[in-house]
């Protein structure tokens, strides 16, 4: 402080408005940050600028419709969205659907992860500078898209699942197509390592950086890969398997250096376990309806129905309270995104900008699913 | 008219003496500055749509997409729309910005580049100064082009571009070293600074390979450096669109925009004229051994294009970087510099004055 006085110099943080509008904020998030030179100090997340009250408007709305609305969340992982509501009901009303439908469900829901942690690697390529990767990840993400584009005619809010079942059967070339997909993808992931993972410049960048370790994951209750790479085992697919998760063989990702690196490698072996969950599973589809016999009225009995689901962000909770009327009397959603984003300020302090934007990436933030 | 493509000397002692004829001296320098400033503006113009449309096609064929394809054959004619739509675009200044410095900004770093320019020898008897401190004129005056940048950021009254000025103003001044030893490490062995004397050094052979190893890491060091302070990728921190918008320049908008936008290939272009020039034999054609068939096929493609060739080769090398790493932190940034190019540099400073003093080169 001296010598700056000496030479009539004065140095003071700063903030700085990092978004609503921003390229690496992903959407409408505002960060207001504290600076001191490059030097990030305190990270404050401002919500509300994409808030469309869905949990209030599930209050009016039958269970059929709250699954449509929670397309609008999650974007990235609607279907999976879409199956927590469902499984949510279903366990309710104690309905126990076929294996056709729960094998249909599981299958989606991993193509769904993959497309999700596709276009989050061209993403997180593009945040460090590398834009090429975007263009890499979106090229094969196409390829998922147009398998659900064929399956229900929808790309990115797909509305596949319903309580009880699923709208349509699979197209018949389904399986043919998810073949195909797998066939091309798996040569290309490599491609992915070669690319970024194995770059000098993408390992600085990376590696000991925004490190959260695996008390803090837990206690900030970070999910899904982001809380997997600091060591907390989190994996409900795991841990309280759904639909068909049972009846299927994968290893659960689990990192305990908890930088972005570990971050990143998590995400890139979950795209080979959720292939390795979608090879398991296509060639044994079961026979059977594809949606089961339900009242055309659903009312769930009174009472407080909790169901928790894995995106590819971390555990998705639903948490219905029901009076016993055709709309719940309160819906709760526990975001990932939500638990995962409040770490940031943990992980960024005393990092540089830069580092703020590969944590930030590497959280892998969806931001209506954040601010619902 | 004594036109020849491969000695421009006629030529230009023509225009000079038909000029001088029915022109009285003073009117003759006039007119010559005015035929060389159209001359100048004509390239900058070309290189700027070749450029451009380059960076956009080679940035799509890595991307595996097609790039411009709509405005003309191959989207050819993509640049001029842009160009026209900046023309036309109103040139917003942020609240309290210091108009002077504002408007100023984008014009010294626009200067800088065609002053440069003026220093480059196209082919022979294609240059319009040959100094003879012409590289050090060359390094000199491409590092003004960091006032214009941390004057834009500066007067901008943005924090985004404050700190993408400061970043940029780190990053140049750092790197210029690094990028004035590359060069002087060929000096050492040219012993001399003036453009057409290095050049004409290299009639037996390019420096890059005449000069053993040191020539080649010196080759490497001025690429790596000088792609830093162009502040292109993967050293584009100033303007790093995911961290901090667009930098320096996010303020700026319309003609002023674009010209920051020109300079930065201009100085791309200058930097591999430099590259060419020191490491490759300038406007020399490649050649293996005396006398001998291949040479005279090299000997028979035009200086002019050898020029070029080499820039453009270097250019796309460029570009392949830009478009393939992904982008360094600032205290890496300037690690990368202090640490390890600086001091391998003047290392190899030495092994070079040591090879040149025995006279190991060829």
């Amino acid at each position: 402080m001296m010598a700056d006085k000496k030479a009539g110099l004065k140095s003071q943080e700063y903030f700085i408005n990092m978004g609503p509008q921003h390229p690496s904020t992903h959407g409408v998030l505002r960060l207001l940050l504290s600076l001191d030179g490059e030097i990030v100090k305190k990270v404050e997340p401002h919500l509300g600028y994409i808030h469309r009250s869905i949990e209030k408007m599930c209050e009016f709305d039958s269970y059929g419709q709250i699954v449509h609305l929670t397309d609008r969340m999650d974007y990235l992982a609607s279907h999976i969205n879409n199956e927590a509501v469902c499984l949510a009901v279903e366990n309710a009303l104690e309905i126990e659907v076929n294996e056709r439908i729960k094998t249909i469900r599981t299958i989606i829901a991993e193509l769904q992860r993959l497309s999700s942690h596709q276009l989050w690697w061209g993403v997180m390529g593009m945040d460090l500078g590398a834009i090429t990767t975007f263009l890499y990840g979106f090229r094969d993400r196409e390829m998922i898209t147009d398998i659900f584009e064929e399956t229900c005619g929808a790309r990115l809010t797909m509305n596949y699942n319903m309580p009880g079942g699923l709208m349509f059967d699979i197209h018949p070339d389904f399986q043919k197509k998810v073949k195909a997909f797998l066939k091309h993808f798996k040569k290309k992931l490599p491609e992915y390592d070669q690319l970024l993972s194995d770059n000098v410049i993408f390992r600085e960048r990376t590696v000991g950086v925004g490190k959260l370790s695996k008390e803090d994951a837990i206690s900030y209750g970070v999910t899904g890969p982001t809380g997997r790479a600091s060591g907390f085992s989190n994996d409900v697919r795991k841990q309280e398997a759904y639909s068909a998760y049972n009846k299927v063989n994968f290893k659960e990702i689990l990192y305990t250096e908890g930088d972005c690196f570990a971050r990143y490698k998590a995400r890139i072996d979950e795209m080979w376990e959720s292939m390795h969950i979608i090879e398991q599973l296509i060639d044994n589809i079961p026979e059977g309806l594809y949606r089961e016999k339900m009242r055309k009225v659903i009312k769930l009995p009174k009472g407080e129905y909790y169901q928790r689901v894995e995106t590819p962000r971390g555990e998705l909770g639903v948490y219905i309270i029901s009076e016993g009327g055709m709309s719940p009397y309160r819906l709760k959603f526990r975001s990932p995104g939500f638990s995962n984003l409040s770490a940031l300020d943990h992980m960024a302090r005393g990092s540089k900008i830069a580092d703020l934007v590969a944590i930030m990436s590497t959280i892998d933030l969806v931001i209506p699913d954040i601010d619902r | 008219m004594v036109f020849n493509i491969y000695d421009f000397t006629g030529l230009t002692e023509w225009i000079h003496e038909g000029l001088s004829r029915s022109l009285s001296p003073g009117l003759t320098l006039v007119v010559e500055w005015a035929l060389i400033g159209a001359g100048l503006l004509t390239l900058v113009a070309l290189l700027g749509l070749v450029l451009i449309y380059l960076e956009r096609k080679v940035s799509a064929v890595i991307q595996q997409r097609m790039g411009p394809m709509r405005v003309g054959p191959w989207g050819m004619t993509q640049t001029v729309a842009d160009v026209l739509k900046l023309l036309l675009k109103e040139p917003l200044m942020t609240r309290n910005a210091d108009k002077f410095l504002f408007n100023l900004a984008p014009f010294i770093v626009m200067t800088a580049s065609f002053l440069a320019l003026g220093a480059l020898p196209f082919a022979l008897g294609l240059h319009i100064m040959d100094l003879n401190i012409g590289i050090l004129y060359i390094t000199a005056i491409t590092s003004l082009g960091v006032i214009g940048i941390l004057l834009g950021g500066w007067a901008s009254n943005n924090k985004f571009s404050l700190i993408g000025a400061i970043r940029s103003g780190a990053q140049i001044i750092s790197y210029e070293l690094s990028v004035s030893l590359a060069i002087l490490s060929i000096v050492v062995l040219t012993g001399s600074l003036q453009i057409s004397e290095i050049i004409n050094t290299q009639q037996n052979g390019w420096w890059l390979f005449k000069g053993h190893i040191p020539a080649l890491i010196a080759f490497v060091i001025f690429l790596i450096a000088g792609i830093a302070e162009l502040n292109r990728g993967p050293f584009d921190l100033p303007e790093a669109e995911s961290e901090l918008t667009a930098g320096f320049h996010t303020e700026y908008s319309g003609f002023k925009f674009a010209f920051f936008f020109l300079a930065e290939f201009i100085n791309m272009f200058i930097l591999a004229g430099v590259g060419a020039i020191l490491f490759l034999g300038g406007w020399l054609p490649l050649h293996f051994g005396i006398d001998n068939s291949f040479n005279h096929v090299m000997d028979f493609i035009p200086p002019i294009f050898w020029f070029f060739g080499k820039i453009f080769a270097l250019i796309l090398l460029m570009m392949w970087f830009k478009w393939t790493f992904p982008r360094l932190r600032i205290d890496q940034l300037l690690k990368l510099e202090w640490k390890y190019l600086l001091p391998l540099n003047l290392l190899n400073i030495l092994l070079m004055a040591f090879i040149a003093m025995q006279g190991w080169y060829f």
